[in-house]
């Protein structure tokens, strides 16, 4: 089976990627792609200890995830590619060679300069750029934070202006 | 306070915790709130515990928010609901830089009365206690 989700979530490990889609989808590994989580073994291991033992998760730089992609993609278990933010997603869309058909945005939230889309999205100027370079690539990008909720198109997400 | 009276911290939050609370519990949606006026309900010792929910908030928000009711508060103990929920994460990220701060994740309400029960107790051993009854508390039925 291939990778069942290519998520953005700020929270990267936590309740609704581990309960929320773990469960339904029936992941068993977390591929979790940050250039800094990948360089620290006390962020590793903060993460590490969030998962349920049935599921593993590897830790992988933007360079390391895009050459093992393929690879990832042909095992026999279900399984998600996670990221903290959309310019990481980017550049590992940039680099996977066309192998990432469809994005998750699952949890941007609040900081400065963003501006409220969905109740769970928060978007600067750039970070939208940042996902329409992404659908510009062939890539279906939608905005679902749990498996129950429906899918909000990309073009949706950019002219919601409700929050709802 | 009365039943269904339960503070909710936010990261906008400008009032400072009071010197009574003796927890933080923290977790998603509605379930630190509702925990607490359930302990409320129960014992009328809801004001021994802060609430805050993870709604909304990102990691460094929530981390922000917790770091700051502990400041407003001493409280020592930061109880949470799932283990790999972001308030866990967050707290466990938090507390490498404070010492003698104690997380207990995955809770139920018979661990939240037994710690509001023990108020005359060190709270970091009221936690040990009360974690073992917890447990012990859980129980199948009719299987």
């Amino acid at each position: 089976m291939p990778i069942a989700l290519y998520r953005i979530d700020d929270r990267l490990i936590h309740g609704q990627v581990v309960v929320g889609w773990g469960q339904p989808l029936g992941l068993r590994f977390i591929m979790l792609v940050d250039d800094e989580v990948a360089t620290s073994d006390w962020e590793q291991e903060l993460y590490r200890m969030g998962v349920p033992p049935e599921m593993s998760v590897k830790f992988y730089t933007v360079e390391d995830a895009a050459a093992h992609l393929a690879e990832l993609q042909k095992r026999p278990e279900p399984g998600i590619v996670l990221v903290g933010d959309i310019g990481t997603m980017g550049r590992l869309v940039s680099k996977a060679d066309g192998r990432i058909r469809a994005v998750n945005v699952g949890g941007v939230h609040h900081s400065p300069g963003r501006v409220q889309r969905l109740r769970f999205v928060f978007l600067t100027p750039a970070e939208e750029q940042g996902l329409r370079d992404i659908a510009a690539l062939g890539v279906d990008v939608s905005a679902q934070d749990v498996p129950s909720a429906r899918p909000v198109p990309l073009g949706e997400l950019l002219a919601s202006t409700t929050g709802a | 306070m009365s039943d269904g009276d339960v503070r909710v911290s936010t990261a906008t939050d400008t009032d400072v915790a009071p010197a009574t609370v003796r927890a933080i519990v923290a977790g998603h949606g509605s379930f630190a709130s509702g925990i607490i006026s359930a302990v409320e309900q129960i014992t009328g010792r809801g004001a021994v515990f802060w609430a805050m929910s993870n709604t909304g908030l990102c990691l460094d928000d929530i981390q922000g928010t917790l770091a700051r009711a502990l400041d407003d508060t001493g409280a020592r103990v930061i109880f949470t609901d799932l283990p790999a929920g972001s308030c866990t994460m967050a707290v466990r990220r938090m507390i490498r830089a404070r010492p003698g701060v104690v997380l207990v994740t995955g809770i139920n309400l018979s661990l939240l009365l037994d710690f509001a029960m023990q108020e005359s107790v060190d709270p970091i051993v009221a936690v040990q206690t009360a974690v073992e009854r917890a447990r012990a508390s859980m129980a199948v039925h009719g299987a």
